[in-house]
């Protein structure tokens, strides 16, 4: 009963808060008088004027994307950098010393690209001026960079013949200052409340009961675990995330997490309706990633809740936290994992094997199913503007999509984006089970082996950064790989959206005709989930077979390795 | 072009400033005004001596108090961590079995006792601060017989355990839960 509860309230606080956050967001980027221009407009303008920035001046897709990349490589010097300088730096009061060459260019990389893939345990490997401002800092720049390739592509979409998809500095901006911060501050401050550390003193000491020392690990935790959230990030404050009691103290404070990972992805399908002048399209996609979310939340739950044959145990909580149970565990790990956020709360190499796959088989999916902040939504368009053309090339019709032409082109990109990703997955996860480097990591034997190895790599491409922990990746063989697979999941699936963007506004609307074909109906909605399905489901399916469902089908038959 | 790349550091520089330090400073400022137990770790203490945290879990090992759930770890926290054992991994079978086996001896109870699922595995955090009702239950008995509490005390000490049961926050989220360290610290007082 509790259970349902639970859900109930989850998925309603979901639902109801999308409309809401979603007019606001709206607002924002477009540029209209909303609630905080009050409050923050005057800093917005300081920003532009001390950078030089002229809000009014527009870009075209090339421009955009070129501000962005040399944006997106500055972020990555700095994280890059700090990380191999910090024991000589304030703000270290634990006394860590610098990380290895290969360890700081995948946590770069991984933070810069809004993966969050975390080869070490913060506690022990960063200081607190690493954490802010690098970590910190690249929560909010690579969730506001997301969010600014969204809204240049929605420019694209409503455009009519016209270059200009607007200022990417100006979208950065807002992004930062009136969505993200603003929500970081609001939740950062519940989070303390609710037990959540938030000092810059040093690790104190305790002596326990039976006269052991303990030392209190501390620091300014809740302002970064509120973006993490928010952002899609993921990346803990301690290692083991927000399993860690710090990180997430309470039912309470587990409630708000979950909800904040989904929240602005949500939010922005109701901000993409609003904007090309049909909520009944943003609903429609609403719809289609809360479907996909059910249904693997209620495979995992019924997976989780299920006898395991191997351990002898029904429900297991190895790696559960208690005050969470099995259910908080499981809508976590299926919102974190579609949400392409990565923070855990539960351990997920420790889950069933169906509720594993589950797992990875969301993020395989491409982070579309809300996605990271402004990459989900966009990695959708991608499969619409397939779905679109499949539907196209079956009814002998030119495609068309919110009366635009779609032309070679716009599938080529959008093909581009959607396997880059994939490829890589598989292409890696075949090199490291070859190699010794690969298999030298491995906690687990038999088929969970595979599992552990592929989900690194499908968490690394899908800019996910949850782990089935187990393996050992802080080795150079993982750290550059993984640095591979996440900047390919990441700018190999911006770049051709941007080219996407750039070309569909240029292109002419043509109104709409008995002929059209309807984006907004469940015909529609149907039609997207397959495809999404049938490409994540095709490319994976051996993968998949021989990794989780032969571990399923050996645990039922109560086998161990 | 050039003129770009100076505002991309500009703006950089200025959002490292806003988010990275401002922004904490910020949070840090009101979470030590307003919630200063919380923004600094909970912690109990006993007299002037700190004893640990309200939220961080501790190893037991005494018969004198009631233990903690396994920890991967062992309630280390530079880094803690979890098993990160799989569903079908042989090591983790063993190790339940055998940690249902002497949990069941040292609380001298009988062998076909249901031990609940979190006593026989090791949390996510390896600092699970919890344990459930049930499991403190089981456990009464034991601390009874090695603190030589009377038959009056017995029953205080069971009143001691229900009296730390919390129930899900707002009557609906997260599960029914006894925190250890808060629990064996009342058990100390207990006369």
């Amino acid at each position: 009963m509790n259970t349902f509860i639970q859900l109930a309230l989850f998925f309603g606080a979901l639902i109801l808060l999308t409309p809401v956050l979603g007019k606001y967001i709206k607002k924002v980027i477009g540029g209209e008088k909303h609630l905080l221009t009050p409050v923050f407009g005057w800093l917005e303008r300081l920003i532009y004027r001390f950078c030089g920035v002229d809000p009014q001046q527009e870009m075209n897709w090339k421009q955009y994307l070129f501000a962005l990349l040399w944006f997106n490589f500055f972020g990555f010097v700095v994280v890059f950098a700090l990380q191999m300088a910090q024991a000589w730096l304030p703000l270290n009061p634990a006394k860590v010393p610098n990380t290895s060459w290969h360890l700081a260019l995948n946590t770069a990389i991984s933070f810069v690209t809004n993966t969050n893939w975390q080869s070490y345990s913060g506690e022990s490997t960063m200081s607190y001026l690493t954490q802010m401002a690098a970590l910190g800092v690249q929560n909010f720049l690579s969730a506001a960079t997301g969010l600014a390739v969204l809204i240049a592509l929605m420019k694209g979409l409503i455009k009519n013949t016209k270059q200009q998809l607007g200022n990417f500095w100006v979208d950065l901006t807002r992004s930062v200052v009136y969505i993200l911060l603003p929500l970081s501050i609001i939740f950062a401050v519940v989070l303390v409340s609710q037990g959540v550390v938030q000092t810059f003193s040093s690790y104190t000491d305790a002596t326990t009961l039976e006269g052991v020392k303990q030392v209190i690990p501390l620091g300014p935790a809740a302002s970064q675990i509120a973006i993490k959230q928010l952002g899609t990030n993921g990346g803990g404050f301690f290692g083991v995330n927000s399993a860690h009691p710090f990180e997430n103290p309470t039912p309470f404070s587990n409630f708000l997490e979950m909800l904040a990972l989904l929240l602005i992805s949500a939010a922005l399908t109701y901000t993409y309706g609003l904007f090309i002048g049909s909520k009944k399209q943003g609903w429609t996609l609403f719809g289609a990633m809360l479907i996909i979310l059910c249904v693997g939340l209620g495979v995992s739950l019924y997976a989780e809740y299920a006898a395991n044959p191997a351990l002898h145990i029904t429900g297991s909580m190895e790696g559960k936290e208690t005050r969470f149970g099995i259910v908080n565990s499981i809508i976590w790990s299926t919102s974190t994992t579609v949400a392409s956020n990565g923070s855990v709360n539960a351990m997920h190499d420790s889950l069933s094997p169906l509720a594993g796959l589950v797992a990875m088989f969301n993020i395989m999916l491409g982070e579309v199913v809300f996605g990271g902040v402004g990459s989900g939504l966009y990695g959708m368009i991608a499969f619409v503007i397939l779905t679109v053309f499949i539907a196209g090339l079956m009814v002998g019709r030119t495609p068309e999509y919110l009366g635009k032409k779609i032309e070679s082109f716009e599938v080529r990109m959008a093909l581009i984006a959607v396997l880059a990703p994939a490829v890589c997955i598989l292409a890696f996860t075949a090199i490291a089970v070859s190699t010794h480097a690969g298999l030298a990591g491995l906690n687990n034997k038999g088929p969970h082996g595979l599992s552990e190895i592929l989900y690194a790599f499908t968490s690394a491409c899908g800019n996910n950064g949850s782990a089935f922990a187990g393996l050992t990746t802080n080795t150079p063989f993982y750290n550059v790989l993984l640095s591979i697979c996440m900047l390919v999941g990441r700018f190999g699936v911006i770049i051709p959206m941007m080219a996407i963007a750039g070309s569909m506004a240029g292109k002419k609307i043509t109104p709409v005709s008995s002929g059209t074909f309807h984006t907004d109906n469940g015909m529609f909605l149907i039609l997207l989930i397959s495809v999404i399905i049938i490409v994540g489901g095709l490319t994976f399916f051996p993968a998949l077979s021989l990794g989780p469902i032969l571990e399923h089908l050996l645990m039922q038959a109560g086998m161990t390795f | 072009m050039k003129k770009s790349i100076l505002s991309g550091l500009k703006i950089l520089l200025v959002f490292t400033l806003l988010t990275g330090m401002v922004y904490p400073l910020m949070i840090t400022g009101i979470a030590q005004a307003v919630f200063p137990r919380q923004s600094n770790g909970s912690i109990i203490s006993i007299g002037q001596k700190s004893c640990g945290s309200e939220l961080l879990g501790q190893e037991f090992k005494s018969e004198r108090y009631f233990w903690s759930r396994p920890s991967a770890c062992s309630y280390a926290t530079l880094p803690s961590g979890a098993s990160n054992w799989g569903p079908t991994s042989d090591t983790l079978r063993k190790t339940i079995e055998k940690r249902r086996a002497s949990f069941i001896i040292a609380n001298h109870l009988p062998l076909n006792t249901v031990v609940s699922n979190e006593m026989v595995t090791a949390s996510g955090s390896g600092l699970d601060p919890h344990i459930s009702p049930e499991s403190a239950t089981l456990q009464i008995e034991r601390v009874t017989s090695a603190r030589h509490f009377s038959p009056s005390q017995a029953q205080q000490l069971r009143k001691l355990v229900a009296s730390h049961t919390e129930q899900p926050q707002f009557g609906c989220l997260g599960e029914r839960r006894v925190n250890v360290l808060e629990l064996n610290r009342d058990l100390d007082l207990l006369r």
